[in-house]
């Protein structure tokens, strides 16, 4: 780095160290701060115990209902208990984690399905100017579509059938997928890409070192919407066209609970569901959202 | 462009200046057809030399800049420059997704450092910015002060002949700008770094270059040129400094005041 042509006019006196180094600590030391971490108890009554109190207080009212007679009709509104019993029978005969695995395992192949196939698209859309004008605009129509609307044609084309389930999941989730990575794309400041090409980061390197960690935040929130398209798709998929090649999933369980006049059943189906669905999230998308946020500063604690 | 020139055969540089610029102007488009931001810039900064190019708004100093940085590409005339010089802005620009020792690393990796060598010097980098054990700290983690100091270091990764600064100290308060000019000051003289620093700040012009040149404004025209012979390490509160300070500032509230005069 030295440079050894440097002569009279542009000789340089040495310079004296004034004690500025004592000062720069100084400054280091005041304007950063240490952050705390949270004790258990913190976490447990500010994230734990507010969920738990607002499931217990909708048991309460549910069970209040029922004890005061306010509904009466078994066949509209189950008791807790009605439901647990129709949740322990199906646990005592193994159909439980039958039901469940039979939709997990569906909505996440279909889910890994339309990453493969959505993230490339976004990458398209986003950098090839044609693309993004061409089906741009179609694809972010595409989200407000119910995903239900897919059911009858993929009926009519694939069959009633494990490929029809999957066609329904990747229109519900391509598109928000591949949304996600053009949003993330497009957010990614200006700055960032002049830095990168000042330090030599111009064309795949540039795209491989600072625009995808740079979008990985808006892409992480495209593939959070994936999946909760991608499960919603399902759902409707697996209400609509049960058939007994399919297996029991959770979809279907609420069709047979409404064919069956089950309410206990009905109920059962739509806990299972939601369950699923924020458990997927709280397991997954919420952890590997937060970090890559805690990392940069983008998320406040607490 | 900017371009390199060729090096001899044998290796050694044939080249007599860190950055020369040649007739630059450079026009934009603008609502009332094409504007011309800046007109027939002729400037050298010779290697090891710092020079500080200082203007109002609308000098097209940061535009200038960028030229040199190869960013953009002149209307007319011609940059050449001593190697790919290394830019650093107003803001840190540092990678979020990264630690600040790997911020350095990036750039070494793209600069075609082995990957073994890497880790050692962005410590090495980091001492010299005196954030000694400050490798595996987050951006976010950092101060103002800190990251323009990560941002300086990252700059010195690329191994560049010559430093381009885009008023990198304006944002930070009194007390860390003055302690940055005193780095700045002792890293270059300790790399013999070429540096061409641009400022809207007459006394941090003056403080830290060997060579102030003013821009007038709309367009961007050099105005004056002055060589500043006070020795260093100066401060910014030295008499001297505010002396030419106060000179220089004069000028300028001249150039500005054409511009009230219509």
């Amino acid at each position: 780095m030295a440079s050894t042509e440097t002569t009279d006019p542009t000789a340089k006196p040495p310079v004296r160290d004034s004690g500025i180094a004592g000062v720069e600590a100084g400054l280091d030391a005041l304007e950063t701060t240490a952050a705390a971490g949270t004790s258990f108890r913190q976490t447990f009554v500010n994230k734990i115990l507010p969920p738990i109190v607002a499931v217990a207080v909708v048991l309460v009212v549910w069970q209040a209902l029922i004890t005061f007679n306010i509904v009466d009709d078994p066949a509209k509104l189950p008791s807790p208990s009605d439901v647990g019993n129709e949740f322990k029978d199906a646990w005592l005969e193994g159909r439980l984690l039958e039901y469940i695995w039979t939709s997990v395992s569906r909505g996440l192949l279909g889910f890994l399905l339309a990453l493969a196939i959505g993230t490339p698209l976004g990458l398209l859309v986003a950098r090839v100017k044609f693309v993004r004008a061409a089906i741009g605009p179609i694809l972010s129509g595409l989200q407000s579509l119910p995903s239900v609307a897919w059911v009858p044609p993929a009926v009519i084309w694939l069959g009633l059938n494990n490929s029809m389930m999957y066609a329904v999941i990747l229109l519900g989730a391509v598109p928000s997928i591949a949304n996600g990575l053009v949003s993330g794309i497009d957010q990614v400041p200006p700055l960032f890409l002049r830095a990168g090409r000042t330090m030599g980061a111009t064309g795949l390197k540039g795209a491989w070192h600072i625009v995808l960690p740079a979008s990985l935040p808006g892409y992480l929130g495209g593939l959070k919407q994936g999946w909760a398209f991608s499960w919603r798709s399902l759902m409707a998929a697996e209400i609509i066209a049960s058939s007994p090649d399919l297996g029991v999933g959770l979809g279907a369980l609420l069709e047979n609970g409404r064919n069956a006049s089950s309410m206990a059943m009905v109920f059962e189906a739509i806990v299972l569901i939601l369950f699923v669905g924020i458990a997927i999230d709280l397991l997954i998308f919420s952890p590997l959202e937060r970090r890559v946020l805690r990392g940069r500063g983008l998320l406040v604690k607490g | 462009m900017a371009t390199t020139l060729a090096k001899a055969a044998d290796g050694t540089e044939s080249v007599e200046y860190a950055a020369r610029i040649e007739h630059v102007s450079k026009s934009f488009a603008g609502p009332a057809g094409q504007q011309l931001v800046l007109d027939d810039i002729t400037l050298d900064v010779a290697p090891g030399e710092f020079v500080t190019l200082l203007g109002a708004s609308g000098c097209g100093k940061s535009t200038l800049l960028n030229l040199v940085a190869g960013l953009d590409a002149p209307t007319a005339g011609h940059i050449g420059t001593d190697g790919r010089p290394a830019l650093m802005f107003q803001e840190h620009a540092l990678f979020p997704w990264l630690t600040a020792g790997k911020n350095i690393e990036l750039a070494l990796k793209l600069g075609g450092v082995p990957k073994n060598d890497r880790h050692d010097r962005a410590e090495e980098l980091l001492e010299l910015v005196r954030l000694k054990g400050s490798y595996g700290k987050r951006v976010h983690e950092l101060s103002g002060g800190m990251r323009q100091r990560v941002a300086l270091a990252r700059a010195l990764a690329q191994d560049a002949r010559l430093l381009l600064m885009d008023e990198p100290f304006a944002a930070l308060d009194a007390i860390t700008r003055d302690v940055l000019h005193d780095e700045l000051t002792r890293i270059w003289a300790e790399t013999g770094l070429s540096v061409l620093f641009v400022t809207h700040n007459v006394r941090e012009a003056v403080r830290l270059a060997q060579r102030v040149v003013l821009l007038s404004s709309r367009p961007g025209r050099i105005a004056r040129e002055w060589t500043v012979g006070i020795p260093q390490p100066r401060r910014i509160e030295d008499a001297p400094v505010a002396e030419l300070s106060l000179e220089i500032t004069e000028v300028l509230r001249g150039e500005i005041r054409r511009h009230g005069q219509h």
